[in-house]
């Protein structure tokens, strides 16, 4: 186990920039061996703290996305049919209890995530992503396996996890999880990170963003979440954009402002978001930017 | 485990954290009064993070309750108020945060409306009703009514033109949003279960497997391909229906945000196409682009000519098998009644249902006299009052039989 003083290292040489809270978050996941409930808006980065936790704990990271008609077979496990099917015929003729007690036996499972969760032998971190999508029923399921941290496969008898595996649900909110699985996990909102961390963000990403730069992106885009816009950029887009910037050897943003007015495109998606983001608006913001 | 304060006496932290401990039920009780849904296991999971160093300092201790207390967004974001009062004594703030924070009433309408409503199914007309609510009563006239029942739950029943203050309006908006809200997942979500029942193509399987001698190795499966019920609202934004519009558009805007499967038009003298304004995330932005595209209105309502142009323009493309159309209207046409009558049989042969919501219709004694109404009831097939919350809840059984 470690203390909040090495997971923040951990996380800083991972390249993950967190804020104290998350330190918090992922010192207690530790303790209470609770699973981590992140949600925020698209683009903030809930995926990324799994893979910085991943790191923080060096072990491996396994993924499970939801998506609507998501159900056990392709969550838990499945049997391998159509092996099943030739070794049956493989042995034709022979006693038929004793093929049957070889076609369901491990040889003949197919792992999905979540079973593969719970049988490495170092805990892995276990990412559920999306769980928003998924259906009320493999909600369901999920909390009793959260809870029990055990397989019932009715051919083969249950299995029991061999270690915890620390588990990250995250969330966008196009559906209303149950008070169930809210009170399971600990909570954490993650935001759109501050100025500050926005900056350092960039500088820890992308080679060759320079201090100034990086803080003058971070101001920029701080300013253009302000506008009303459709889709808000999220730090991916961010990322991209600096990138692009750094890409076209650009080092202070005020001495290019029709530049960095033609990139906006890396950081607004949308035609109807284009078009309130005219000149004269990138301009304006620009001039916030110190 | 030190997990922090390490340049502390340990003694000194196990003081605190006793000192923390034996106030943490009163705290506790504190969040459950402010709408947290904090049990036992929080309160235990609570004290071994007390116990294991998280109280060395307000902040961590802070930090960490509020992960472990926190359920959803609303939590996480008034927590630190909460616990700056609690703790840290400061009450000005706590006051609003708290009093601000009780949990709304959780949505006292769906269950109790659901059997109300369409009882009456065919009545003597081929047109479906709904039982009208004329003795809606008052808001705040009887005090009486007011005991025990809060204030929500009272609101569901008042005609919308009666709510004076604005606090009122604002309390009905987010009623008829949330109503909204709750009828699109319970109509998607039958849509869901429907559409789970796949099984197996026993035909294709044989035909694909010929080549394994017949043995089903590569399975075909089947799925039913189910059309979503899409619902196409036409409101009425005439001087008229000025009292009811802004309410009307809060809840449309529920209905439709995210329904993929939704159209929405506004018409006075003109039809303007809204969708893209009504799926607009934020209701408030949605409803000041409305306001805009809703200029000109007062001046009369031509409703047959709307119609034609929703006809001749629009029809074919959002209109398919399996679609509602929802007009909102009061039917007083400054037009030609004719050619409503006319445009409605059009759009009654194209569509599956259309369901005509009138406002008016609520009150006690109207009856359909209107020349516009009278042109267009024969060809709808529900004719509805939805004057008050309660009369739209009562649509949504209907809707979902669809």
């Amino acid at each position: 186990m470690k203390n909040r003083d090495e997971i923040a290292q951990a996380l800083a040489s991972s390249g993950y920039i967190a804020d104290s809270e998350l330190v918090t978050a992922i010192s207690l996941m530790q303790l209470l061996k609770r699973p981590l409930l992140l949600e925020g808006q698209a683009g903030v980065g809930k995926t990324e703290v799994a893979k910085a936790l991943a790191f923080v704990h060096a072990t491996e990271l396994i993924r499970l996305q939801c998506y609507e008609g998501l159900d056990q077979s392709s969550a838990l496990y499945e049997w391998n049919y159509q092996r099943q099917l030739l070794a049956i015929q493989a042995r034709h003729g022979k006693d038929a209890d004793a093929i049957e007690d070889q076609i369901f036996s491990e040889r003949y499972l197919l792992e999905r995530p979540l079973l593969a969760a719970i049988r490495r032998q170092q805990p892995p971190v276990l990412l559920i992503d999306e769980i928003d999508r998924a259906d009320d029923e493999f909600e369901a399921f999920l909390l009793e396996l959260l809870s029990d941290f055990q397989v019932s496969i009715p051919e083969l008898g249950t299995i029991a996890a061999t270690t915890v595996p620390h588990v990250v649900l995250t969330s966008n909110g196009t559906r209303e999880l149950s008070d169930a699985l809210r009170r399971r996990c600990l909570y954490h909102y993650v935001d759109y990170p501050d100025i500050d961390r926005e900056g350092r963000i960039i500088m820890a990403r992308i080679d060759g963003a320079s201090a100034s730069l990086s803080l003058q992106i971070a101001r920029m885009v701080h300013g253009i979440r302000k506008e009303e816009l459709r889709k808000v950029p999220g730090v991916a887009e961010t990322l991209d954009w600096a990138a692009a910037l750094v890409g076209l050897d650009v080092h202070d943003l005020h001495d290019v402002p029709e530049l960095v007015h033609e990139t906006l495109m890396c950081l607004v998606k949308t035609q109807e978001d284009r078009s309130r983001l005219t000149r004269q608006v990138s301009d304006r913001l620009l001039g916030k930017v110190a | 485990m030190s997990c922090c304060g390490q340049n502390r006496e340990f003694e000194e932290i196990d003081e605190v954290s006793s000192l923390v401990s034996k106030r943490l039920a009163g705290f506790l009780h504190t969040l459950r009064d402010a709408g947290f849904a904090v049990g036992l296991a929080e309160g235990q999971d609570a004290a071994a993070a007390i116990a294991a160093g998280y109280a060395a300092r307000p902040v961590l201790l802070r930090s960490a309750l509020k992960h472990l207390f926190s359920a959803r967004k609303s939590d996480w974001d008034k927590f630190d108020g909460i616990f700056d009062a609690f703790w840290l004594a400061k009450r000005v703030r706590s006051r609003a945060v708290a009093t601000g924070a009780a949990k709304p009433a959780n949505n006292p309408s769906l269950k109790s409306f659901q059997d109300t409503g369409l009882t009456q199914g065919a009545g003597p007309s081929a047109t479906d009703q709904i039982s009208s609510t004329d003795d809606a009563p008052d808001g705040r006239g009887g005090e009486g009514r007011m005991e025990g029942a809060s204030r929500a739950e009272n609101l569901d029943e008042v005609d919308f033109r009666k709510f004076a203050d604005p606090e009122q309006v604002a309390d009905a908006h987010a009623a008829a949003a949330r109503l909204a809200k709750a009828m699109r997942t319970r109509l998607t979500r039958r849509d869901i279960a429907r559409r789970r029942g796949y099984r197996l193509d026993l035909r294709r399987t044989i035909h694909n497997n010929i080549s394994h001698g017949g043995v089903p190795i590569a399975l075909a499966k089947r799925r039913r391909k189910d059309k979503p019920l899409r619902l196409i609202v036409l409101l009425d934004a005439s001087g008229s229906m000025s009292m009811y519009t802004s309410v009307f558009l809060r809840f449309i805007h529920g209905v439709l945000d995210e329904f993929h499967e939704a159209e929405a038009f506004l018409f006075h003298t003109r039809l303007a196409y809204v969708s893209s304004a009504m799926k607009e995330r934020d209701a408030g932005r949605a409803l000041d682009r409305l306001s805009l595209l809703a200029q000109g209105a007062g001046g009369g309502t031509k409703i047959g000519e709307s119609l034609a142009t929703f006809n001749r323009h629009h029809a074919a493309r959002v209109i398919h098998s399996r679609s509602c159309v929802m007009i909102v209207s009061d039917g007083y046409e400054t037009g030609d009644t004719a050619l409503l009558g006319r445009e409605m049989a059009a759009l009654a042969r194209r569509c599956r249902r259309i369901v005509w919501l009138n406002p008016m219709a609520g009150w006690a004694g109207y009856a359909p006299e209107a020349r516009g109404i009278k042109a267009a009831l024969p060809h709808v097939d529900l004719y509805a009052p939805a004057n008050t919350l309660k009369s739209l809840s009562a649509l949504e059984p209907y809707l979902a039989r669809l």
